[in-house]
């Protein structure tokens, strides 16, 4: 079994995200980047997929040279091979945008492929959008949100989360897997991982060699304001005797706010 | 024009979808447009009244034996010719599971911009302008379309509902023309938990617990709370979700569901980064907690420094006595 798995680089979720107002732009200094939590649950169950079925597992990134990183690290948990679609422009937040690039990159060049593997979202954009787009691009089945996954010879089921329930979706390979948290635990990188993926070189694919026009890369959302959100105001706190509290606690809440 | 996608789950209209609608009619009011909904399904007509009441003049209802269960692939493709048909300038989807899935495909078909999980709408200039919550809620981003018509889902909870009025409209019913093997991805079953209560995502009360709670069990005197407060449910933090206390289907925060109820109980929750990141557009917060330096007490609206094993019990019966009168 072929699969790819699509993995971005993103800030750590301790990260305190501060703003560059004149530009616009996310201040980058002092973030620490990386692999987005859900990818990793999608490297993750393509490495299972492969030790079960056989296979190749390749992973790709789209960015710039920074994005190495991640790619490293798909590798020393155990991915075959890693490509680097290099692409120098800033986060857009247009999911289609990168959606079209991992589409063309599957239409011309990497043409051999059972299964693509994503995040259902990455954290920072929080879009959950390229994994949709490219399935579509591509007309192929989609399942998003997967928390369990089998496959079948080139037939699939996967079980996805909806509000309060699950569903259960039965598809043809090759389709487009989002994976959700619960699909599996990633494993560590182990040493000898980590040595051979110092070592493995990992190909890089200059977004001009694929011949997309200006028009189609030009990204379709703008941002015109980034802020933080107002601060909560200070609020009450309470520090007594239980019966007291719960008292003052239901009062604040029937009659203060109002929300009981 | 504004098109509202009416998601229909057991025979019924979603109260995220009608937000969506209300949305919808402010938006196609500001823009002087007219409001259309569209249900796609099998046998769906019974619904078009519900729409018309929250606002929408006409109700496209596509109808196919084969979307009776859902399919992103399948029912975008009945959206996309229905959009191709009414060149609408906007239109918005609840950022609910199905919303969220079905959104990306359509606008990668139209080949046009999407924004995912919008808190705040408006037009200016006639073009729609939305404000999404990025980097789990720590910036809010402004943006806008270079395209038409312009996509958006709706983040569930935040939008109020309009006044639903005794109006009539116009019912469109139409077959869609699809082919089985256009149908990719269709649902097969749908498994509800057992016991399960209301989504955490689409209740109005959440009543979270953490480390704090101890153990599983502990959870219950949260389901009592619970069973007291109308239209709530039980959430969790990642460690209590962790530890195998409760399922992950609960849990709040950065890794788990993004929530906006009317009311946030936290429980023996420290109120970590990735916890806030997934409530903190919560309307009214309250934190039970020992540690009067537990970050979620700066969060809090009100915040109890005590035992919850002390507090619960009598909330229990303050409650009670609200909910008597
Ligand atoms: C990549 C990543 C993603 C994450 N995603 C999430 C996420 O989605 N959601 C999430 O919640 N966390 C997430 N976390 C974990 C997060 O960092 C915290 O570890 C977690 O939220 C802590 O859970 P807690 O508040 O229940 O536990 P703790 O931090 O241990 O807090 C327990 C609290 O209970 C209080 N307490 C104890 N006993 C009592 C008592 N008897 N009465 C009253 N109070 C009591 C304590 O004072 C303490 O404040 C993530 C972490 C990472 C690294
Ligand atoms: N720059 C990128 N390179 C490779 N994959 C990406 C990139 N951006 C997003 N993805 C994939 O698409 C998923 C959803 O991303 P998003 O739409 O940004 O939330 C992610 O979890 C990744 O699997």
């Amino acid at each position: 079994m072929n699969i790819f798995v699509f993995v971005k680089r993103v800030p750590d979720t301790e990260s305190k995200i501060r703003i560059d107002h004149k530009a616009n732009k996310i201040i980058k200094d002092g973030l620490n980047f990386v692999l987005s939590p859900y990818d990793e649950y999608a490297v993750e169950e393509a490495l299972r997929l492969r030790e079960a079925h056989g296979g190749k597992v390749t992973v790709f990134s789209v960015g710039a040279d920074e994005v190495n990183i991640i790619l490293k690290k798909c590798l020393a948990m155990g991915a075959d091979e890693a490509v680097l679609l290099k692409d120098d422009t800033p986060e857009t937040y247009d999911g289609l945008r990168t959606a079209k690039i991992i589409a063309k990159v599957l239409k011309d060049k990497f043409m051999d492929y059972d299964l693509l593997l994503f995040g259902r979202l990455s954290i920072g954009a929080d879009n959950g959008q390229v994994q949709t787009m490219v399935a579509q691009l591509l007309d192929l089945p989609q399942i998003n949100v997967v928390t369990k996954l089998e496959i079948e010879g080139n037939q699939g089921t996967a079980y996805r989360e909806i509000e309060g329930a699950s569903e259960k979706v039965a598809f043809s390979l090759p389709a487009v897997l989002s994976a959700q948290k619960g699909l599996n635990e990633p494993r560590y990188e182990t040493l000898k991982g980590i040595m051979m993926a110092k070592r493995k070189e990992i190909p890089v694919l200059p977004l001009e060699d694929l011949g997309m026009s200006a028009e189609e890369l030009a990204p379709l959302m703008e941002v015109v304001n980034l802020e933080s959100p107002p601060p909560r105001k200070a609020g009450t706190v309470f520090e007594g005797e239980a019966e007291a509290a719960a008292k003052k606690l239901a009062q604040f809440l029937h009659e203060e706010a109002k929300v009981i | 024009m504004v098109l509202v996608f009416i998601e229909v789950r057991e025979g019924k209209v979603k109260k995220s979808s009608l937000e969506a609608l209300s949305e919808g009619k402010r938006r196609a009011d500001d823009l002087g447009a007219e409001l259309h909904a569209v249900l796609i399904g099998h046998e769906l007509d019974e619904l078009a009244p519900e729409c018309f009441s929250f606002g929408a003049t006409k109700v496209h209802v596509l109808e196919s034996t084969l979307l009776s269960q859902y399919s992103p692939s399948g029912f975008s493709r009945a959206l996309k010719e229905l959009v191709e048909e009414l060149k609408p300038m906007v239109i918005f989807f609840a950022a609910s599971s199905m919303g969220k899935d079905l959104a990306p495909r359509l606008a990668a078909w139209l080949n046009v911009g999407l924004a995912t999980d919008c808190t705040e709408t408006g037009i200016k200039d006639g073009r729609l302008t939305v404000v999404r919550p990025i980097f789990a809620g720590n910036v809010f981003a402004t943006m806008v379309f270079k395209a038409s018509p312009q996509i958006a889902t709706l983040r569930p909870n935040v939008f109020p509902l309009v006044d639903p009025v005794d109006a009539k409209g116009e019912a469109a019913k139409k077959n869609v023309e699809i082919t089985e093997d256009q149908v990719k991805d269709a649902v097969q079953e749908i498994m509800r938990e057992e016991g399960s209560e209301l989504d955490v995502t689409e209740a109005e009360i959440l009543i979270s617990g953490g480390r704090g709670l101890k153990g599983p069990e502990n959870f219950n005197l949260l389901r009592e709370l619970a069973s007291i407060l109308p239209r709530s449910a039980v959430g969790a933090s990642r460690s209590a979700v962790d530890s195998g206390w409760i399922d992950h289907q609960n849990q709040v925060g950065q890794t788990g569901k993004t929530v906006s109820p009317n009311l946030y109980m936290a429980f023996g929750i420290s109120g970590a980064i990735q916890h806030v990141a997934g409530m903190s557009s919560s309307k009214v917060i309250v934190a039970v907690n020992k540690d009067p330096d537990a970050p979620i007490l700066k969060l809090a609206d009100f915040g109890v420094v005590g035992d919850l094993f002390k507090v619960i019990p009598p909330l229990k019966e303050e409650l009670k006595k609200i909910f008597a009168d």
